[in-house]
């Protein structure tokens, strides 16, 4: 671990304890794994603080774990893990120089996590994006709609469990003399399967 | 006497200085508006949702089609991001021809953005004369990859391939005779880097002809002074980057404060505004223009100079060349597993970003040990300045609106993805 990120990691800890569940570093990268019910307060903290200074908030973004570690031919397990969602933060030090990449986990069934949009204004759309592609919640967002997919959709596209041509298409039916939507007709399939080699493979 | 009600209004999705498929929908109270809520994703392709479905190597086309002004810089932060976690080391060459060709691209961007916002402002002229340079530059585009717009020319461990010998010719036709002919390709008769450099010597006078066109133009000014200012906290709060910020006064620029392939031995400057409003950004990105022009004759200097390798020598991840496959066993393994399994990149999860001409172009990688991204999230620069749109139109006129729309540099390919 690098020297500055390794002062930044051991100051986090020493200063919110137990809120940081993990602090790793990878490839030049501090990610920092907080417990969602303090995010607005450490976010806050490391906005304000001299020693963060995270001016900004360069992205918000949702991933879903669903499959994760899992190729073409493995079975999917029964039961989904319990933080199925995260959300990342990517802050920015314009100050020192430096990133910091910050980890909520949520819970699978409600995923909700408090909205930062009042500690970076930037927020308000990055947020609306992740709820409108994997359905989390951000609590205390002023207007939380959906903003990239179509008026009227339904479902969470950028989930696992969404299929890749979604659930209903769309054509003009000249009888009714409107636009209908039905169940899609394309049958699914892989190109190339997903695989995961062990370590070494091939030398 | 009448009653007065503020009254909404459709901006867009078809509006021609919308650029592209904008919707906004205005509150207005005479000409003045209240309020701006756009409406986006008429665009959306769900971009990130289709790249897991594909090995990395075959989602390079996709990043083109993002910001579809700056194809090449897409590119870059995609394949740098592989890089990252894969840990491989780019040829030198190959670095200074990137760097080459996002400067290129800087150019190509911010000439279109010059001609369409001077366009919506009114000014006609400014339009022609930019397209005019374009045009050489998409033929820099064209010779190299083949594409004049989405040129798919990055590769994982480098570039596609090395810069040809020779520059496309024009033929003679029924529009042009022989004279004509010989005139248009005086400049096209050494290497690729011989018309660049050519280019490079001829377009600061044809930055100083924009210029004579808007800088001290009284209408333009009129139109782009005191609009749109944000000042230095609102434009770290609304998340700006790239000219945006340093329209607003910060001196940030990521091809200095953290340097990516050979951008620290490039000799440049970094023009910042000081009042933060349409009138500095435009000022900035003209002078972005010129020092793009500056680096990308250091990098023609560079590369006539040394030659090399263009791509990691390294088969998992870069393809063997024909001429090797033809009698080797084991590059026509390597080539058939590359384009049919691709390779496994390492658990991990990195972000990568680059100094996009519209900002800070991030792509946040998420992968699981496999041959597909787990998760690739791309970080548009266009999207955290176009929710800002709200807060800098407000109070302002109508027409004002299409000014801000404008030095925002808003295209919908990235925004919506």
């Amino acid at each position: 671990m690098s020297f500055s990120l390794q002062n930044v990691s051991d100051r986090l800890k020493e200063d919110f304890g137990d809120s940081i569940v993990n602090c790793v570093e990878h490839h030049g990268e501090l990610t920092v794994e907080v417990a969602a019910g303090d995010l607005l307060k450490i976010c806050q903290v490391l906005r304000d603080h001299e020693y963060y200074a995270c001016e900004q908030l360069i992205d918000v973004c949702g991933v879903d774990y669903l499959l994760y570690g899992l190729d073409d031919s493995s079975v999917a397990p029964e039961q989904s893990s319990p933080n199925r969602f995260a959300v990342i933060y990517h802050l920015l030090s314009i100050k020192h120089n430096r990133r910091l990449r910050l980890r909520v986990f949520l819970d699978t069934d409600l995923p909700v996590v408090d909205s930062v949009v009042d500690i970076w204004s930037v927020a308000n759309w990055f947020e609306r994006e992740a709820f409108d592609l994997f359905g989390i919640i951000f609590e205390g967002h002023p207007d939380l709609r959906r903003i990239l997919t179509d008026y009227g959709f339904v479902g969470y596209p950028f989930r696992k469990d969404f299929p890749i041509s979604g659930h209903v298409e769309t054509r003009y039916d000249p009888e009714k003399k409107r636009v209908v939507y039905e169940p899609v007709s394309i049958e699914p399939r892989i190109l190339t399967p997903r695989i995961i080699r062990e370590d070494g493979f091939g030398g | 006497m009448a009653e007065i009600r503020n009254y909404t209004m459709n901006f867009g999705p078809q509006h021609p200085a919308a650029h592209g498929v904008l919707r906004l929908v205005l509150e207005m109270d005479g000409e003045v508006i209240e309020r701006a809520d756009p409406h986006i994703g008429l665009l959306h392709r769900a971009t990130e949702k289709l790249v897991e479905t594909k090995i990395y190597s075959q989602s390079i086309g996709y990043m083109d089609r993002l910001d579809y002004v700056s194809m090449m810089c897409n590119e870059h932060a995609y394949v740098s991001a592989i890089e990252k976690l894969l840990e491989i080391d780019v040829p030198l060459r190959a670095q200074y021809i990137r760097v080459l060709f996002d400067e290129i691209t800087r150019i190509l961007n911010h000439l279109l953005w010059l001609g369409t916002h001077a366009l919506d402002v009114g000014a006609m002229s400014i339009f022609l004369y930019c397209f005019r340079e374009r045009e050489e530059l998409m033929d820099c585009y064209e010779a190299v990859s083949g594409a004049r717009l989405h040129a798919t020319y990055y590769r994982v461990g480098g570039v596609n391939r090395d810069l040809p010998d020779s520059m496309p010719k024009y033929e003679k036709s029924k529009w042009h005779n022989a004279k004509e002919v010989a005139k248009l390709n005086e400049n096209r008769q050494g290497t690729l880097l011989d018309f660049i450099w050519d280019f490079t010597e001829r377009f600061p006078g044809r930055v100083d002809e924009y210029e004579t066109l808007l800088t001290d133009n009284r209408i333009w000014k009129q139109r782009t002074v005191g609009i749109g200012v944000v000042s230095q906290e609102r434009a770290l709060q609304l998340g700006f980057t790239g000219p945006m910020l340093r329209g607003s006064g910060i001196a940030w620029d990521l091809r200095k404060k953290q340097p990516y392939e050979i951008y620290d031995r490039m000799d440049f400057d970094i023009p910042i505004g000081t009042n933060g409003d349409c009138y500095d950004r435009y000022l900035v990105r003209i002078e972005e223009m010129r020092q793009s022009n500056r680096i990308i004759r250091q990098c023609v200097e560079w590369l006539k100079k040394n030659d090399g390798e263009i791509i990691a020598d390294n088969h998992k991840v870069a393809p063997p060349d024909r001429v090797s496959m033809k009698d080797d066993m084991e590059s026509l393994i390597h080539h058939f597993k590359f384009f049919t399994e691709g390779f496994c990149v390492p658990k991990g999860e990195v972000y990568s970003c680059i100094e996009h001409p519209k900002g800070e172009f991030g792509v946040y990688l998420v992968s699981d040990g496999a041959n597909k991204p787990y998760r690739l999230k791309i970080r548009p620069p266009g999207f955290a300045h176009l929710s800002a749109l709200d807060e800098m139109s407000r109070g302002h006129m109508l027409a004002d609106v299409v000014a801000i729309i404008g030095t925002q540099d808003i295209v919908f390919g990235e925004i919506d993805r």
